[in-house]
């Protein structure tokens, strides 16, 4: 066991914020931990965000580095945007999670390490020749080298589990140990094993939780006292739950659909990494929600729209390949002018791309993936709580304006957590669907207007009197019958662009944070947190820059370009080859600079803060 | 429920004007699924009819029900998420063989499965009209086509045999201008709890046009045509009176006379499997071709299982409160 050489913590050490990350094989169980201990510091009042970086195989061969899992959780005790950039604590479970990782790991930072998977074997699976452990690859980092499986067996061992069992309870070894250094309470995590696992299992995971953390204690194998991370002391007051992106959409989904007091349904196809979101809502069978696993793709769009014109808020939820399928579909609902939310859980591209990475690049298929001008509302929610108001104002613009929308989410929030303060249900906004019905001596115009949204009426079947037909054939204006006149394609399409367009008087105007004048960063959706913490950053460094962050991209705020203008230059970071940029050059003729990742990775706030340091400074 | 004031046809026909070729099987069709709507006890509003895209999926248009004219292939799609949801209407799908069998192949045998309470009319003409004549999913091998100069290579789909195949759970063929025989298809279809696959040969009168001349007319299929009868032995021919009899694991026609009477012929059982697999098989000219329900059978229908989950649910977890989904599991408070 290698002596702790810089980092000498003294008696309750605070800390402002930590980040630590965990990994391992994808068969050790890192998720699990990490959720815990995002679980238990979600308890302890800390601010925080997380970021699991899923192997890119479900079942790579255990040992590669094909097989690496990670979970990256950053916590404070003040208001945070991200899992932090780079980790100060690695715990990792074998050579392959080490090595992997060691450039997540801040020089001089702690590495807690289970030395009993470094033998041969282990070494050559992680392509290793020899260990990193002997061959001076760490001497700059502090490391802890602790025999975890053979202890965690040891402690099990009365229980008279088999290996495999035994084995399986290193994680949480590994944890109690974490715990133990940032005087974390186990409680939660032991309450959670109780309900989660049964009998001797549960017992055996308590045993190597409790173990892991008196080892730490009685050994000193960080040779000194338990650090301290604050409670966090800038949460508004009230309850909060700590959420993952893809619960919070589901949740939203739910509560907008039970405000509008409409059947939600949820018309799917297993995708990653959006699967997430059918199975936070197939249990809600009591709130209204009913989920429907279709054949494929196209199906469950079709059936979807098949639901709203019945009555019911038709929901498909997805990943980019699926948007593809589902382009026909989404025309079809823009021109019958009913209800339908798209969510893109976005994931790496183009085709198979990298499912369980993260991207921002379907924005242009979200705004011109279909045929023909097809205008359709998209907007992208900025964190994974925000998911839940994304949801939310989704369905109550496709309820008001009678149109399918789009929600841009993607992998790095819809599997991220932070905090959430619990909504004010009362304080949702209003959801009125607006169902047609018959008047006497009056012929039903399926195709009428209201004259401030221009939507049409929601008329469903079973309403006597106002049976009539719909369908993917151009519509005559009011009268909805089928129509090659060229005048009224010219006047169909265009109001069908200007109903959207209405929107921005339904949605708030531009906020900057920061400075006005000088550089704007403008983002959109998940980079929020990472903009966020760079431009306080860069002012911090001296540079006069702003923060506009765009919630709504189709229509976009009415006094975006205004507000635009007001600054000497526009960098926008985007996880996508510059998709944003296109169109607000397009829009508002400002030569605006793109700052372009595309390695199915998150931004790391420095990355955006040196570009925009650097960036202030050309001429 | 309100019951449903007596209709007439014309309550069905909607203002618009039928745009069909003349001659087309189609306005057969469209006149017996008319009539038969006039006659179910359902009240107009509740019909909701879903079309896909090919000559026939023009036909909610011309329905004064509501209609929705889809996209191509898709139209179960769109029928399952409406009947889902929507259990008490009566959703009519009607599609093509191009639109069913070719495009929308996945949806028809998850529909017939899934078994909703849903009626599926298919169109089969054997031949795309819409796009002007190329061969079809259900042409037989060697058919020359626009598309198929020297003659189409694929083997053809038997949509009994798919149908079948899939788990449905009434599977029934007629004919577009045997006017009684349809409407009485239709109505079986309706009555049947689970989804109603109503095969109807149609005449494509100019892109294929005859494909059914020797037992589509009144006197052709008095002659070739095996009228099927649940309990009734397999009887069929005018002049010379022939039956169907097992020979080992197939059908043989025989003549009924001195060697074979009519207490021989295989007797119609709606509710075998099995032989509604054998009656799938026989194609003109060496067979009589069978019309009529070919198969039924019960199961619970995905609405009504779909239903009994929600109704569960609420009986075991009461009415979900919003306020207790938001909270989900953990949550903690922060005093001001
Ligand atoms: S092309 Fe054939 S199927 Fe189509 S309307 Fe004309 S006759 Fe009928």
């Amino acid at each position: 066991m290698s002596t702790p050489a810089r980092i000498e913590p003294g008696p309750n050490a605070s800390l402002d914020s930590v980040v630590i990350r965990f990994a391992g094989d994808s068969g050790d169980g890192m998720q699990l931990i990490g959720n815990q201990f995002t679980r238990t510091t979600a308890l302890a009042g800390n601010d925080l965000a997380t970021f699991p970086d899923f192997p890119a195989e479900i079942r790579a061969p255990a040992g590669t580095r094909a097989g690496v899992s990670g979970f990256q959780l950053q916590f404070a005790n003040h208001d945070i945007f991200t899992p932090g950039d780079i980790a100060d604590v690695l715990v990792a479970m074998n050579p392959a999670a080490l090595v992997a990782n060691l450039n997540r790991l801040k020089d001089g930072g702690l590495i807690i390490v289970n030395t009993d998977s470094f033998g041969k074997r282990d070494l050559k699976l992680a392509n290793l020749e020899v260990s990193p452990l002997d061959d001076g690859t760490l001497d700059e980092y502090r490391v802890v080298q602790v025999g975890i499986t053979k202890l965690t067996k040891e402690t099990v061992e009365p229980l008279g589990l088999t290996t495999k069992e035994a084995d399986r309870c290193k994680n949480f070894f590994a944890l109690g140990m974490t715990y133990w250094l940032y005087s974390r309470n186990m409680e939660p995590t032991k309450q959670w094993v109780t309900g989660k696992f049964k009998g001797k299992f549960a017992e055996a995971n308590i045993a190597a939780l409790q173990a892991g953390w008196s080892f730490a204690d009685t050994v000193e194998i960080f040779g000194g006292q338990p650090y301290m991370v604050p409670r966090a002391d800038d949460f508004k007051e009230g309850e909060y739950r700590n959420i993952m992106g893809n619960a919070a959409m589901a949740v939203g989904l739910a509560a907008a659909a039970n405000k509008a007091d409409r059947l939600l349904f949820y018309g799917t196809y297993p995708i990653t990494p959006a699967s997430d979101i059918l199975h936070a809502l197939a249990p809600f069978k009591n709130y209204g929600v009913v989920t429907y696993q279709a054949e494929d793709e196209i199906a469950a769009v079709c059936a979807s729209i098949g639901a709203s014109w019945g009555g019911s808020i038709g929901v498909t939820g997805t990943s980019g390949p699926g948007v593809s399928l589902k382009a026909e579909a989404m025309g079809l609902a823009n021109i019958i002018e009913v209800p339908l939310i798209v969510v893109n859980v976005q994931r790496g591209g183009p085709s198979t791309g990298l499912p369980t990475k993260t991207e921002q690049s379907d924005l242009m298929q979200a705004l011109y993936g279909r045929n023909g001008d097809s205008p359709m509302p998209v907007l992208a929610p900025q964190t994974p709580a925000d998911c839940f108001d994304v949801a939310v104002e989704a369905v109550r613009i496709a309820i008001k304006y009678m149109t399918p929308v789009m929600i841009l989410s993607d992998g790095y929030i819809a599997n991220g957590a932070e905090p959430w303060l619990l909504p004010d249900l009362d304080a949702l906004p209003e959801m009125k669907p607006n169902f047609a019905k018959a008047e006497e001596g009056v012929e039903f115009q399926p195709y009428s207007r209201d004259e401030e949204t221009l939507a049409r009426p929601w008329a469903i079947p079973g309403t006597p009197g106002l049976e009539h037909r719909i369908g993917g054939l151009e519509k005559q204006h009011l009268t909805g019958h089928v129509s090659y006149d060229p005048a009224n394609h010219q006047f169909m399409q265009e109001l069908r662009q200007e109903k959207v367009r209405r929107i921005q008087a339904d949605i708030p105007e531009t906020e900057v944070f920061g400075d006005e004048g000088g550089v704007c960063v403008l983002g959109w959706g998940s980079t929020y947190g990472a903009i966020r913490t760079a431009v306080v950053g860069a002012r911090e460094a001296g540079v006069k820059v702003g923060h506009v962050h765009l919630r709504w991209i189709n229509p976009l705020p009415k006094d975006l370009g205004e507000v635009l203008k007001r600054f000497d230059k526009v960098l926008i970071p985007e996880l996508n080859l510059g998709q944003l940029i296109k169109l607000i050059r397009a829009e508002y003729l400002i030569d605006a600079v793109p700052l372009a990742k595309v390695q199915g990775q998150p931004f790391q706030t420095n990355e955006i803060r040196d570009r925009i340091i650097e960036f202030s400074k050309e001429a | 429920m309100t019951a449903a004031p007596t209709y007439k046809k014309k309550d069905f026909m909607s203002d618009q004007v039928v745009r069909w070729c003349p001659g087309c099987g189609d306005y057969s069709i469209l006149s017996q699924v008319q009539t038969t709507f006039a006659g179910l006890g359902v009240l107009r509003e509740n019909f909701a009819v879903i079309s896909g895209i090919g000559c026939s999926s023009r036909f909610p248009y011309y329905m004064e029900t509501y209609g929705f004219h889809t996209i191509h292939g898709r139209a179960p799609t769109f029928a399952s998420g409406l009947k889902a949801t929507r259990p008490d209407l009566s959703v009519w799908v009607i599609s093509g063989d191009g639109d069913m069998l070719s495009i929308g192949g996945n949806h028809i045998i998850h529909a017939l499965r899934r078994n909703f309470d849903i009626n599926v009319l298919l169109f089969n003409n054997q031949i795309y009209g819409l796009t002007k004549g190329q061969y079809s999913p259900t042409s037989e091998v060697g058919k020359k086509t626009k598309s198929t100069p020297y003659g189409s290579i694929d083997e053809p789909f038997n949509p009994i045999t798919l149908a079948l195949g899939a788990g449905g759970t009434f599977i029934a063929r007629s004919l577009d201008v045997h006017a009684k025989h349809l409407q009485s298809m239709l109505v079986a279809s309706h009555d049947h709890k689970g989804t109603g696959l109503v095969e109807i040969y149609q005449n494509c009168n100019i892109f294929n046009d005859g494909a059914f001349d020797t037992f589509r007319g009144k006197a052709e299929r008095e002659e070739n045509a095996l009228f099927l009868e649940n309990g009734q032995p397999m009887i069929f021919g005018k002049t010379t009176k022939m039956g169907l009899v097992l020979d080992h694991t197939t059908m043989k026609v025989v003549e009924i006379g001195d060697e074979y009477g009519e207490e021989d012929c295989v007797v119609h059982d709606e509710g075998n499997f099995i032989q509604a697999q054998l009656l799938a098989q026989l194609k003109a000219p060496d067979f009589p071709v069978p019309l009529g329900i070919i198969y039924r059978c019960e199961r619970p229908t995905y609405e009504q299982s779909f239903q009994d989950q929600v109704s569960e649910a609420r009986a075991k977890l009461g009415n979900g409160v919003l306020a207790e989904l938001v909270k989900g599991g953990d949550t903690w408070r922060v005093e001001g």
